[in-house]
């Protein structure tokens, strides 16, 4: 094992060989959630506090899976609902949060920069389940573990991104982690949800389907949330699906075992046509949902390790 | 009566471009003399020894930020001025983006009266250009200017209604005040917090394109030219900038630009992993852009470095980057600080405090900013190599914001007078 990070705040900061271990951990917890028995009791004893500062089915049931297969004690905290809104600053939060004991803490926070402060001021292990556009590990190392046992490998396979990468923070997260792993990525959409500079990451940015589906392996979409289709970044909804909207004739374009990706939720419709969604054959959405309990045991697992040797040299 | 000599300097002399060996004969709060290298005073005199240490014209710091009125558990008169006087600051030109609104002649008295009971450093006040800032209204310009105020900003508050804007301008032309801009487009610049490129982008970080500073300062010459009013820009700081800022000075437009500190000595990269005490505003620019304003400074089409000295508190920055208060604090580090340009060969002493005392003092019509005999005594007395760790905690702001604590830094201010009185260090 050669990962020493302390917390998991994001891609950025991860080795390849980094990547390689936990999702050859999650590999194994892919075993065992498919198992009669599914609990084992490696985070026995260690608490786990998911705090949400943003709305969250998913990804919240999640990381509760996880910590629950590996016998932590699971405390989930609706922060959105409760102290914000009488004006407790997110430090208060940390220093609340640090008198409960907490082991693994896993946050969301809408705002870029938020984890790592959090981080900063409490004694645990810190998973970051996105903040803001900045960073959205787990989601990327999901999407690497589906593809890996879709493609067999990680390294020289052509990855389109489609849609709103501008504010997406599970665009930033594959792109870091992706290009770490020696993919050749290319970012499409339209111009006005591409960031800016996004030409100097080290990719390819088109704003053609057409063109940047061109011989792709795997097809990844965005969602693209509602506030942003009402003429602000795009005309409207039908014109973003009649241009950016994976169906059919534009998935042509991809290889012909192309797979295809979404984070989820889905806006059946608006960017992505609901036969191809389904399609047993092109799509792995569902498996991405399996692939995040499984990389989740594995980050918490492995953080767990970490907090139980004790203060080694860290590397956030 | 204060006589005295200050005798074995070198005097930094940003009108004549020099840095010689000399020395000064100080007489009721004025230059009277100039002296040779070998001057010693006569038998008797007072005598302070520089010791061969630069000495200056005192720092005139346009844009200054104090809490009086409305937010002086951030900083107040005193303490600002303390702040001021270790940083050899000898007059602080004051925002008007108090709280309430440095917009009529009443709050203006009562800065003018806080600040003479607090510091002996010399107060300029700003006011601001329209009533609470809110771009609607012009303010009683001539009330204002007869109180005392040296110029008339809306601070980074920018007016919209460019007819509003227009009319001040005229107004202000009229009675000869000097109307200070921020140059930035408002509806490309809202909301942002870092500028725009591949950093901000990879931070998830909303931003602005360096074209919004263009923007901006064209529209407001644009409107200078219409009115011929006296226009400075507070912050320039983007290359993309520059050739719009020397066509208005080579059309011969009453207009000069300033830039800060901060965006001379540190960029965008500096944000690294979200350290709030480099939110300043606009915020950092590229290295491309910060070469480019260097230059801009040293061959003099940018005229004047400010501190823009914004004292925040520890809790409205300790907080997740978009959520946290701009600004920084600078007051005591606008030497050090603007000093680096020397040490890294861009601007010679002299150069420097054209930009830090000369330029601002003419500007503006204040006292200071020159060694000729006749003038205030207002000096600084500094070692430009003398280095030293920063630790923010040392600082004398009420606010301890700045984003060069821990950094290395060299120049310390040994000794600061106004009027010929040393405020700093504090006589014992």
């Amino acid at each position: 094992m050669t990962f020493h990070a302390r917390h998991l705040l994001g891609i950025e900061h991860l080795s390849p060989l980094d990547i390689t271990t936990l999702l050859d951990l999650a590999e194994q917890y892919v075993t065992l959630n498919r198992a009669r028995n599914k609990h084992t009791d490696v985070l026995a004893g260690l608490t786990q506090i998911n705090m949400f500062f943003e709305n969250s089915t998913r990804t919240q049931a999640s990381f509760e899976l996880a910590g629950k297969r590996l016998g932590a004690d699971v405390m989930n905290m609706e922060v959105a609902a409760s102290s914000i809104k009488k004006g407790e600053t997110l430090i208060d939060t940390a220093l609340t949060l640090n008198a409960m004991h907490p082991d693994l803490l896993v946050v969301r926070h809408p705002q870029s920069g938020a984890v790592d402060l959090l981080a900063q001021k409490v004694n645990c292990a810190v998973l970051n389940a996105g903040d803001g556009r900045h960073e959205h590990p787990t989601q990327a190392l999901l999407d690497a573990l589906t593809i890996r046992r879709a493609k067999g490998r990680l390294h020289r396979l052509t990855i389109a991104i489609c849609g709103d990468i501008a504010h997406s923070r599970v665009a930033r997260s594959n792109i870091l982690l992706l290009g770490k792993m020696e993919s050749r990525l290319r970012l499409i959409g339209p111009p006005t949800l591409i960031p800016s500079g996004a030409a100097d990451w080290g990719v390819e940015v088109y704003d053609d389907m057409a063109e940047g589906l061109r011989d792709a392996d795997v097809v990844m979409m965005l969602r693209l949330q509602k506030e942003r289709m009402d003429g602000g970044f795009i005309p409207s909804g039908r014109e973003y699906y009649h241009r950016y909207g994976l169906d059919a004739a534009k998935l042509s374009h991809a290889k012909p075992d192309a797979i295809v990706m979404h984070p989820g939720p889905m806006n059946r419709g608006v960017e992505i046509d609901g036969t191809i969604a389904d399609d047993i054959n092109r799509s792995v959405i569902q498996e991405q949902v399996e692939m995040g309990v499984a990389v989740r045991m594995a980050a918490m697992d492995l953080l767990a390790r970490n907090l139980r040797a004790g203060p080694v040299e860290v590397m956030v | 009566m204060i006589d005295f000599y200050m005798v074995n300097a070198t005097l930094i002399d940003p009108e004549a471009g020099t840095e010689l060996p000399g020395g000064l004969h100080i007489r009721e709060g004025r230059i009277a003399g100039v002296l040779p290298p070998s001057a010693q005073g006569p038998g008797g005199a007072r005598v302070v020894d520089c010791d061969g240490h630069a000495l200056a014209p005192g720092i005139v710091d346009i844009g200054v930020k104090i809490g009086e009125p409305g937010e002086r558990h951030k900083e107040s008169f005193r303490t600002a001025g303390a702040a001021a006087a270790a940083g050899g600051v000898t007059t602080m030109v004051t925002r008007a983006d108090t709280v309430p609104v440095i917009d009529t002649p009443e709050t203006l008295e009562y800065v003018t009266r806080r600040a003479a009971e607090s510091t002996r450093v010399r107060i300029a006040p700003m006011a601001a250009l329209t009533k609470g800032r809110e771009g609607q209204e012009m303010v009683e310009i001539g009330f204002l200017q007869d109180t005392g105020a040296v110029a008339f900003s809306d601070g980074d508050a920018v007016t919209t209604d460019t007819k509003v804007l227009t009319r001040a301008l005229s107004y202000a032309r009229s009675l000869g005040a000097v109307t200070i801009g921020h140059p930035q487009e408002p509806g490309l610049s809202a909301g942002a917090t870092a500028t725009s490129g591949k950093f901000a982008s990879l931070r998830g970080l909303p931003a602005v394109s360096p074209m919004a500073e263009r923007l901006g300062l064209e529209r407001d010459l644009t409107l200078v030219e219409m009115t011929g009013a006296a226009y400075h820009a507070d912050q320039i700081t983007t290359a993309a900038a520059l050739p719009a800022l020397e066509r208005a000075k080579g059309q011969g437009l009453d207009v000069t630009a300033g830039t800060s500190v901060h965006h001379l000595t540190l960029n965008a990269l500096d944000v690294g992993d979200y350290r709030t005490f480099f939110k300043v505003k606009p915020p950092l620019r590229d290295e491309e852009d910060r070469l480019a304003v260097v230059e801009a400074l040293a061959s003099g089409l940018i005229d004047v470095i400010s501190s823009m000295h914004t004292p925040q508190d520890e809790e409205s920055k300790r907080l997740p980057f978009e959520e946290a208060a701009s600004g920084a604090v600078a007051l005591e580090t606008l030497l050090p600080a603007a000093l680096r340009l020397f040490h890294a060969g861009h601007l010679s002493l002299s150069q420097l405090f054209r930009a830090l005392s000369l330029n601002p003092a003419r500007r503006l019509g204040v006292p200071g900013g020159s060694l000729a005999v006749g003038s205030p005594a207002d000096l600084v007395l500094f070692d430009p190599h003398a280095p030293f760790i920063l630790d923010r905690f040392t600082l004398n702001s009420k606010s301890k914001n700045t984003p060069f604590d821990g950094q290395r830094m060299q120049g310390r201010v040994l000794g600061t007078w106004i009027g010929g009185d040393r405020i700093f260090p504090t006589p014992a």
